[in-house]
């Protein structure tokens, strides 16, 4: 066992109102989570925004002290020691202000150095990691001066930088391109298999946790709905399929069939989302192919169910569902 | 490098199984032995780091500001040369106006950068790794001292010959520029991570940077019995009277000493008080 977490409660204190800002009452952002991630896994925290996962993961790092229940890292307890968070994992958090303003190379060789290594090291490690990420052509640029992507690229060089056993990624691929993204992926794969390394990644993004994690503990409101493999959180809603629309312009409600479908839809813009069983699907489809409602039809899809419908159904907020990314 | 090292178990809490439950029944959800820990940074070579990646930053970033702190304070000089005509009044114009420029960056600038850090969470970064704050605080305050040096002896050395001072002892600014700098670097340092917003580490270090040139560059003779205890106060005061004293064709060596032992202690206070912030607002 790498990570084990039992009972944790994190609750922010309500905010008083001031001018410009209006008051905000107590938040329980860790409501009685209990994870275990295990060695060599990659582990991930799935949830929209405001679900809990970044407190969750300050806890984890030492960064915010919680007020109830235990964290214990490769078997040190970092509730009582926080400190020692930083001499057994490594952190990507999600903000850049501490490295913006270096190089790309600097900033990789500094955060070696205060991870314990000598220059030399430090200089090599940093050197190696730039390969790796493929960041050679932007080594010499500020950070601030990238594009988002590159820029998170550029800090996951950092925290790759001094090796750890478990390393925590805080939305580590936000705003890359693929190219980008497969390079994140070969990084911590070749960590994992070369080292044994463990990964605890936060992400809000489905299609990224069905491809790369081994298990994943899905999120709402400081709890943990349900944790398992993401084929076996899938095979829960394994019974129903996708089904989305998108019409050119206004729904044509009066065309026979789709009056009832939009009963049983969620409607977002021009977009319809209905989960059924696979024979309704099949018939929901022959409706609106079939028929006059052909015309006013823009594209539609038929889908096996991902971690997003798993995530509805587990009793996750529908308004919840759309900060879930699935690009 | 070995995840390992040597020195890593050395370490008084790293030892396998120290703090292990002696019952032999396995912690709670960890492993039986804990793992080692990986060394922790020692504080000269992380200090080093940090004050080489501070002033590379200042470089990047704050170039245009040094310029402006000069020029404000050479633009004072000018101003002041309508006022006064030459005397004792005429060095601690000159006097004031050099330390004025490291008031500028080491307290106001250094002030903005810490508050700036600790809201968007840019502490977190320091904060995962095991270095020591000081090395975090002492780094970041020595590289915006530093970075002062440029602006200061221009200053001093455009206002010497303005007002026609002698330049021959201006090397005491070698002790000058270090010693304030550490002072208002730390006391910039405190007031950044202290202040509870932004905006209020950004006003303290602007208020600061005033008090600085008002009661540094302005005359102390004329100066009401109220407003010249706040000038007692102020660190940067000391360091204004060593560098005016130095003027002298034969200064008194005994009293500059006893001014730059006031920056020196100031310095010493101020960034334990710097450092003692940044622990607390490191881990919240």
């Amino acid at each position: 066992m790498v990570c084990a977490v039992r009972g944790l409660v994190k609750t922010y204190p309500a905010a008083r109102g001031r001018r410009g800002v209006p008051a905000a009452p107590a938040v329980r952002a860790s409501d009685g989570i209990d994870l275990e991630v295990r060695r060599g896994e990659v582990f991930g925290l799935l949830g929209p925004n405001g679900a809990g996962k970044s407190t969750l993961v300050r806890q984890l790092t030492g960064l915010l002290r919680p007020d109830d229940g235990s964290v214990h890292v490769l078997g040190h307890d970092l509730v009582r020691h926080p400190e020692r968070a930083a001499r057994l994992l490594g952190y990507l958090g999600q903000d850049s202000t501490a490295l913006d303003e270096l190089t790309v190379a600097l900033a990789a060789e500094t955060t070696g150095r205060l991870r314990g290594l000598d220059l030399r090291a430090a200089r090599a490690e940093r050197d190696a990691v730039i390969e790796e990420l493929g960041l050679g052509e932007l080594a010499g640029r500020p950070l601030k001066k990238l594009s988002g992507g590159q820029r998170r690229l550029a800090c996951l060089a950092a925290a790759l930088v001094g090796e750890r056993p478990l390393l925590v990624l805080d939305e580590p691929t936000t705003g890359m391109d693929p190219v980008a993204r497969r390079a994140v992926w070969a990084a911590v794969d070749r960590r994992r298999a070369e080292r044994g390394v463990t990964v605890l990644l936060v992400t809000h993004n489905v299609i990224e946790a069905e491809t790369v994690l081994d298990r994943v503990a899905v999120l709402e409101r400081g709890r943990v709905i349900a944790c398992d493999t993401p084929a076996g959180l899938k095979a829960l809603v394994a019974d129903e399929v996708r089904v989305e629309l998108v019409w050119r312009d206004e729904p044509p409600l009066e065309a026979p069939g789709v009056a009832a479908l939009r009963e049983a839809a969620r409607a977002s813009g021009r977009r319809w989302t209905l989960r059924m069983a696979p024979e309704q699907a099949r018939a929901a489809i022959a409706t609106v192919t079939g028929g006059p409602a052909f015309a006013a039809l823009d594209d539609f899809t038929l889908a096996t169910p991902s971690l997003e419908d798993v995530y509805l159904a587990l009793g996750g907020r529908s308004e919840g569902a759309e900060g879930l990314v699935k690009a | 490098m070995s995840v390992v090292p040597a020195e890593a178990v050395s370490g008084e809490d790293a030892r396998p199984g120290a703090g292990a439950p002696t019952g032999g029944a396995p912690r709670p959800g960890g492993d039986a032995v804990p793992a080692p820990l990986a060394a922790r940074a020692r504080l000269l070579p992380a200090l080093a780091a940090v004050y080489r990646a501070q002033l590379s930053r200042a470089r990047v970033a704050r170039i245009p500001l040094l310029f402006v702190a000069t020029f404000q304070s050479v633009g004072i000089m000018i101003l002041m040369r309508g006022v006064v005509d030459g005397g004792v009044e005429a060095r601690s114009v000159v006097a004031g106006s050099s330390v004025l420029v490291v008031a500028f960056v080491a307290l106001n600038l250094l002030a903005q950068y810490f508050g700036q850090l600790r809201a968007s969470g840019g502490l977190d970064h320091y904060a995962t790794l095991p270095v020591p704050p000081a090395a975090v605080v002492l780094g970041a305050a020595a590289a915006y001292a530093s970075f002062t040096a440029p602006g200061t002896a221009v200053t001093a050395v455009v206002g010497s010959a303005l007002f026609q001072l002698p330049m021959a002892h201006l090397w005491v600014l070698v002790a000058v520029i270090p010693l304030s700098g550490a002072a208002l670097a730390g006391l910039g340092a405190a007031l950044g991570l202290l202040a509870p917003r932004q905006e209020l580490a950004t006003l303290c270090g602007q208020l600061g940077m005033s008090a600085a040139l008002l009661l540094g560059v302005l005359p102390a003779e004329r100066m009401p019995a109220v407003v010249s205890y706040a000038r007692d106060a102020l660190p940067s005061t000391y360091g204004v009277e060593a560098l005016a004293r130095s003027f002298d064709s034969s200064p008194d060596w005994l009293v500059v000493c006893a001014d730059l032992g006031v920056c020196a202690a100031v310095a010493v206070v101020s960034l334990t008080a710097a450092t003692w912030a940044y622990r607390r607002a490191a881990v919240r």
